[in-house]
């Protein structure tokens, strides 16, 4: 997440709009997004509805057994198509700013 | 007469710790994170310094020490290299299939939620409204563990 704060003005160029989601509330969010100085938006999904919505739910992944969300990352075009997506297979590697940066260059700019 | 000091078990004994301690620090880097070879080289090194002064410690028991000693850092070490090989081969890798996620191709199912201040925030609105630049909006969604 830090990373991507770091290349924040690379996604705001091509016109991406980063937005993080987890099951923390928002004042823990508030709190974490004033300590990391991040400038993009961080959504509480508490109940994990949208996390389902998504089939992304790691049931009891939560440091005390808490349902959480496991990492995921989607691409979404200005019609609301998913256009790249990265499902990790280990907890410790995650997407890249510079994965998504080429991803986009490659599969959602040269058509619009 | 005195048996010699045998420093090779001391050495690959702080390897072999620091192969396992060294993660806090590598796991903030992508390159030694991705795949955590600089701390499978560290416990590499532990494990060669460790087996050289056991051979020492058994083969030549008159001059070298360490026959108890050496074997018990040996065993704490091979512990330290199996836990490690645990956690980061074995329970960071249990997550589950989500084969129910959204694909490429396929529509970004819409939500609203509250971001840090409480204000809601909707998918719709985030592709709809044009970016500061002008250009369509794109969103990149980043779904993560939380905090805690």
């Amino acid at each position: 997440m830090r990373s991507f704060q770091q290349r924040l003005s690379d996604f705001d160029k091509r016109g991406i709009r980063v937005v993080a989601i987890s099951v923390d509330s928002p004042e823990i969010n508030k709190r974490q997004s004033q300590k990391m100085h991040y400038t993009f938006p961080l959504l509480s999904d508490a109940d994990t509805t949208v996390i389902r919505r998504y089939d992304l739910l790691h049931a009891g992944g939560g440091p005390h057994k808490e349902n959480i969300s496991r990492p995921g990352e989607f691409l979404v075009d200005a019609t609301g198509t998913v256009r790249w997506r990265n499902l990790t297979e280990n907890i410790g590697v995650r997407a890249r700013p510079d994965e998504v940066l080429a991803a986009f260059d490659r599969n959602v700019s040269p058509g619009d | 007469m005195k048996r010699s000091w045998n420093p090779s078990l001391w050495i690959g004994f702080v390897f072999a710790i620091l192969g396992f301690f060294s993660y806090i620090f590598f796991v903030q880097f992508p390159i030694t994170r991705d795949f955590p070879w600089a701390n499978l080289l560290l416990f590499a090194f532990g494990a060669i310094f460790l087996a050289v002064g056991l051979k020492r410690a058994f083969g030549k028991p008159d001059t070298y020490r360490g026959k108890i000693f050496g074997s018990i850092f040996a065993l704490l070490g091979l512990g330290a290299f199996a836990f490690f090989s645990f956690i980061v081969f074995y329970e960071l890798k249990q997550l589950p299939e989500s084969k129910g996620a959204p694909r490429v191709g396929a529509k970004a199912p819409d939500f609203s939620l509250p971001n840090e201040d409480n204000e809601p925030t909707a998918l719709a609105n985030l592709i709809s409204s044009k970016a500061p630049n002008g250009k369509p909006g794109a969103v990149l969604l980043i779904f993560y563990r939380g905090f805690w």
